[in-house]
């Protein structure tokens, strides 16, 4: 699948051509990437909106130049005056070195491209005053709260004068009011044009923030990451969340998200259930049931948006879609049109006791899991009742990387064992049937 | 973002450090202290440019108003070796951690290197620097400087390694995204991170390397015997000619000399380390030291600290021109420089084998290595027992004092003490005793073993017991976990890990100590062990190379089979399991 991704005004400043990239042995196995198109040009913020696994920050250090992907091209395209753009990179984890002051900080690119002592102080100063950070120069950066360290970050970033301002999920690690100012502090430097940069990439996982801040949504798919859409965003600057144009765009992402989030119907049309090549995703039971219970209760009774649940429990994508997505896994819930919609079986959970709840989730689990219902035929099998987890870890790696066969087993045996389908002792590595019956 | 503007600027001008400033108080005393180092430095180093039949004319004499100088001098010693390893540790495990054919050689050696008795190596090397520098002292100096080296780089040089290889990688990134050239991401990146891990082996190795400077200074191999002057020849001479009393006063030497190093030179180190802590959020206790604070408010200390600045700042003014960054791209390395290199090591490999064989096999048979086995068991199995006998006091005592946060505080740093404290010194008094109450010196000199290494067990396990969660213990008590059970389920699951750390360096610590405890004299009586410790012993004074090498070879295997087949296992066990994340 090719999708390109292009605007239509501005001269371009970088362009992604079919871009893939795997990581460890070569195959499909590792494959995080897959024949992405990009281009950004002048004057637009671009939001990367896509889950964990989607790929998103490969892609954007492979334009930071960290990272060359096996497959395709990076090019950044040179102004008329023939110098390429240059990039600048802001991280989740500010990434800031703890043993130089807020100063030497950042003074460090300057640094590094050599520039002379007096004129790299003169500029980290001006990009130290434009951030806010005045006051603060000699601090360390443990002395710092977070937005202001995150502040520091992005003064090292603009300081060395980059066209192309690279933001990997800059505001995620951040308190909700904190990431707020930032975010709010930066668009007005933006629109202000009081920075030298000449466009934004942002990856994010908070459809909020993307719609909040960017001219363009690219919308990734995971496993491996593709561009499944692209949404231009044109609402004007300052946006405003309670806006009903602005809802409109959220819940309409939310909607394409679970849209691509529902496999493709299988021949005989049901939709496609889980293989056991299904990576599985580490999603607590306890995560589930109770996201079972607030759909089930007032004021939803079975059927909420995912816009709203988000907003009311206050998750991001990168969690809440995973335990709905678990939920569809089991049939206990339809994902369409950015809704979650609790099926028969997990209204029926929703108001039963501990131990119906264990019952109802073990057949889910031996229905809709083949996995699991692998492991326990096994199980019953063996006369021993007890059968080697490294034998399924190897049996999944035949078609995911290892990381994905470790986290899809831990993500059974945590459900196997809440159901009671099967036991597993971590000592000896061994799945069995001691507790069950 | 302007909301937030201050009116003053809190950077100061550029020029500060030439700023004319009067001296203040705390100039003056650093001054003086530093001016007598520089004295002291002086003066001990040209007693090293003396000729060797200089020891002859004036050999070390038990007065204690020469005390003070053989302190200086094995000081100098000491402090030689450090540098030495930290030039070694600087460059090797550099090497190591940039190259991927230098790793696969220099980590397996290096973690073979720190578990092997390096007061065995003595034999060979006092010889080569002998021949180096006929006649000169500096030829013995320099074998004396090379053993204390060899007890102090391997663990710095491994832990640096470490250090480079578990850089923060959006760290790496940020240098990388930057461009920074490989001297700079070295001094402003990997060197930075790497240095609290730095400071607390060299620490630990300072430690070790004491005990070996009582050792390696007065050297007798074979035929040739040489007294460097030395609190160790001074404490050799005083077991010589029976003088409690100089051995006292060497004792006491030791002491001062091992906690004015401390105060002057470690603790001010660990308190300036402490700001490259690679930690986002300052920690609530900080390491003092007066000393630092005094060197940090002297203005005079910039003018000081000005050359050393000025060499990074030079090393980063030589590196190359900016280069464009390069991606590098996960592939393989070239197939034929692969070959070529796994064709050397396999050669190299194979002239490495026969030559150990042709050389221990003309003069040993399989029997001298059924000998050295069995003598490896009896050692193995003292340091068994005294490993399980030193935990069983010191863990109880740990857990007691760790629990306690201010007897903690005071008494962390004397378990610290002690275990820098060479317990060598003190195996004359073990030797009086023995011969006093007649006992069996086949059990009463195995604790000798432990002496030193036994504070390992114990400062690891207050460390441990001192960071048992608070919550833990309240619920412990809440619901009346008592006696055994609470040992059961609270405090040793909780300082497993710790104390296998301890017990770790411990065992490894006793294994070498063995060559020195297992066989002591005391003037012309001499006490003996039968063990591997012994059996090299005796090999290295009748300069029986072949079975010096062959006690090495063995006490390298058994230390090396016992930290993988014991201790690797219990700390993969306690990382696993008794975590408390």
């Amino acid at each position: 699948m090719a999708t390109t991704a292009t605007a239509v005004s501005s001269r371009p400043l970088v362009e992604v051509e079919a871009v893939s990239h795997s990581y460890g042995r070569s195959g499909a196995t590792g494959q995080v990437l897959d024949n992405v198109h990009l281009t950004l040009v002048e004057d637009e913020i671009v939001g990367l909106l896509g889950r964990s696994g989607s790929g998103k920050s490969t892609l954007l250090r492979s334009i930071a130049g960290l990272i060359r992907p096996s497959e395709g091209e990076v090019r950044l395209m040179p102004d008329a005056a023939g110098t390429p753009p240059s990039v600048s990179m802001v991280f989740q984890t500010f990434a800031l070195f703890p043993w130089l002051t807020v100063l030497q900080n950042v003074e460090l690119g300057l640094e590094a491209q050599r520039v002379p002592p007096a004129e790299r102080r003169t500029r980290a100063l001006a990009a130290i005053d434009l951030i806010g950070l005045d006051g603060f120069e000699n601090a360390y950066p443990k002395e710092l709260s977070g937005g202001m360290r995150q502040r520091v970050g992005l003064a090292r970033a603009i300081v060395v004068n980059p066209s192309l301002l690279l933001m990997d999920e800059p505001f995620s690690a951040l308190d909700v009011l904190t990431a707020e100012t930032l975010r709010t502090d930066l668009l007005d430097l933006w629109a202000e044009k009081r920075m030298p940069i000449k466009s934004i990439l942002i990856v994010t996982h908070n459809i909020e923030e993307a719609v909040l801040m960017c001219d363009r949504i690219l919308v990734f798919s995971s496993n491996p990451g593709r561009v499944a859409a692209e949404i231009v965003v044109d609402l004007p600057q300052p946006r405003d969340r309670l806006d009903p144009p602005f809802r409109a765009l959220v819940d309409d992402i939310y909607a394409q998200m679970t849209a691509r989030t529902v496999a493709t119907p299988s021949r005989d049309g049901t939709p496609a259930g889980a293989t056991l090549a299904t990576a599985l995703p580490i999603v607590s039971t306890n995560a589930m049931a109770g996201l079972i219970e607030e759909v089930d209760a007032a004021p939803f009774d079975g059927t909420a948006s995912m816009a709203e649940l988000a907003d009311s429990l206050q998750l991001e994508i990168d969690q809440l879609f995973p335990i709905a997505e678990a939920l569809q896994l089991m049939r206990f819930a339809d994902l369409a049109g950015g809704d979650v919609r609790l099926t028969a079986s997990s209204r029926q959970y929703a108001s039963a006791d501990v131990d119906q709840r264990k019952a109802i989730f073990a057949q889910a689990l031996l229905a809709h899991v083949p996995l699991a219902q692998h492991i326990r035929r096994i199980l019953d099998d063996r006369a021993s009742h007890a059968a080697p987890a490294r034998r399924f870890r190897d049996e999944l790696e035949d078609h995911m990387s290892e990381d994905y066969a470790d986290e899809t087993l831990r993500a059974v045996t945590h459900w196997g064992r809440y159901a009671e389908v099967f036991a597993y002792d971590e000592d000896r590595d061994l799945f069995s049937l001691d507790n069950p019956t | 973002m302007r909301e937030l503007s201050f009116s003053a600027r809190a950077v100061r001008p550029f020029s500060r450090i030439l700023r004319v400033t009067p001296p203040n108080m705390a100039d003056l005393i650093a001054f003086v202290l530093l001016a007598g180092t520089a004295v002291l430095v002086i003066r001990g180093a040209v007693g090293v440019a003396e000729p060797l039949s200089r020891l002859s004319i004036t050999p070390v004499a038990l007065d204690p108003w020469n005390l003070p100088w053989y302190a200086l001098r094995t000081t100098l010693r000491m402090f030689a070796a450090l540098f030495a390893s930290l030039v070694f540790t600087l460059v090797v495990a550099t090497m190591a951690a940039r190259s991927r054919r230098a790793e696969q050689i220099i980590v397996p050696a290096l973690d073979i290197l720190q578990s092997v008795p390096i007061l065995g190596f003595l034999t060979f090397t006092v010889t080569f620097f002998m021949h180096l520098f006929p006649g000169e002292q500096l030829g013995v100096e320099c074998a004396a400087v090379f053993a204390i080296f060899t007890s102090q780089a391997w663990n710095m040089a491994f832990s640096f390694y470490q250090s480079l290889r578990s850089v923060p990688s959006d760290l790496e990134e940020v240098s990388r995204g930057f461009g920074l050239s490989p001297m700079r991401r070295f001094l402003r990146l990997e060197l930075p991170f790497a240095i609290p891990g730095l400071v607390w082996n060299a620490m630990m190795s300072m430690s070790g390397g004491w005990f070996f400077v009582v050792a390696s200074e007065a050297i007798t191999v074979g035929k040739t015997s040489v007294a460097l002057p030395g609190i160790g020849s001074w404490l050799a001479l005083a077991i010589a000619r029976q003088d409690a009393h100089a051995v006292a006063w060497a004792v006491g030497a030791m002491g001062v000399l091992i906690l004015l190093y401390d105060q002057l030179f470690f603790r001010p180190i660990v308190a300036w380390a402490d700001r490259y802590r690679f930690e986002q959020t300052a920690s609530a206790e900080q390491p003092g030291s007066w000393a630092y604070d005094l060197f940090r408010r002297t203005r005079m200390l910039k003018l000081l600290m000005g050359p050393l600045l000025g060499v990074g700042r030079l090393l980063m003014m030589l590196d190359g021109p900016v280069r464009a960054k390069a991606a590098r791209r996960s592939g393989e390395p070239s197939r034929i420089g692969e070959t070529a290199w796994k064709l050397i090591v396999a050669v190299l490999l194979v002239a490495a084998a026969w030559l150990i064989v042709d050389y221990v096999g003309r003069t040993l048979s399989w029997r001298d290595a059924l000998t050295a086995v069995g003598y490896a068991c009896l050692t193995l199995l003292r340091v068994i027992v005294l490993i399980a006998v030193a935990s069983l006091i010191w863990v109880p005592v740990g857990v007691w004092i760790g629990l306690r946060p201010r007897w903690a505080e005071r008494l962390q740093p004397v378990a610290q003490f002690l275990a820098a404290f060479p317990a060598n010194v003190l195996f004359p008094f073990a030797v009086l005793a023995i011969v006093r109450w007649h006992v069996s010196p086949g059990i009463w000199l195995s604790p000798l073993m432990v002496l030193g290494t036994q504070w390992y067990i114990l400062f690891n396990v207050i460390a441990g017991a001192s960071v048992i969660p608070t919550d833990m213990r309240e619920a412990a008590s809440m619901f009346g976990v008592k006696g055994w059970q609470w040992w059961r389920s609270v405090a040793l699951p909780a300082i497993f890990p710790y104390y296998v750390t301890g017990a770790l360096t411990a065992s490894g610590g006793s294994w070498n100590a063995s060559i020195v405890a297992e066989a002591v004299s005391w003037g012309n009586r001499h006490l003996e062990a039968a063990g591997l410790g012994s059996y090299i012993a005796d090999a290295t004074v009748a300069g029986d190379y072949p079975r010096v090498a062959l006690g090495i070879a063995t006490m390298s295997l058994f230390v090396i089979a016992f930290n993988r087949l014991v201790w690797r296992p219990m700390y993969a066990f306690a990382e696993r399991r008794l975590r408390l994340a």
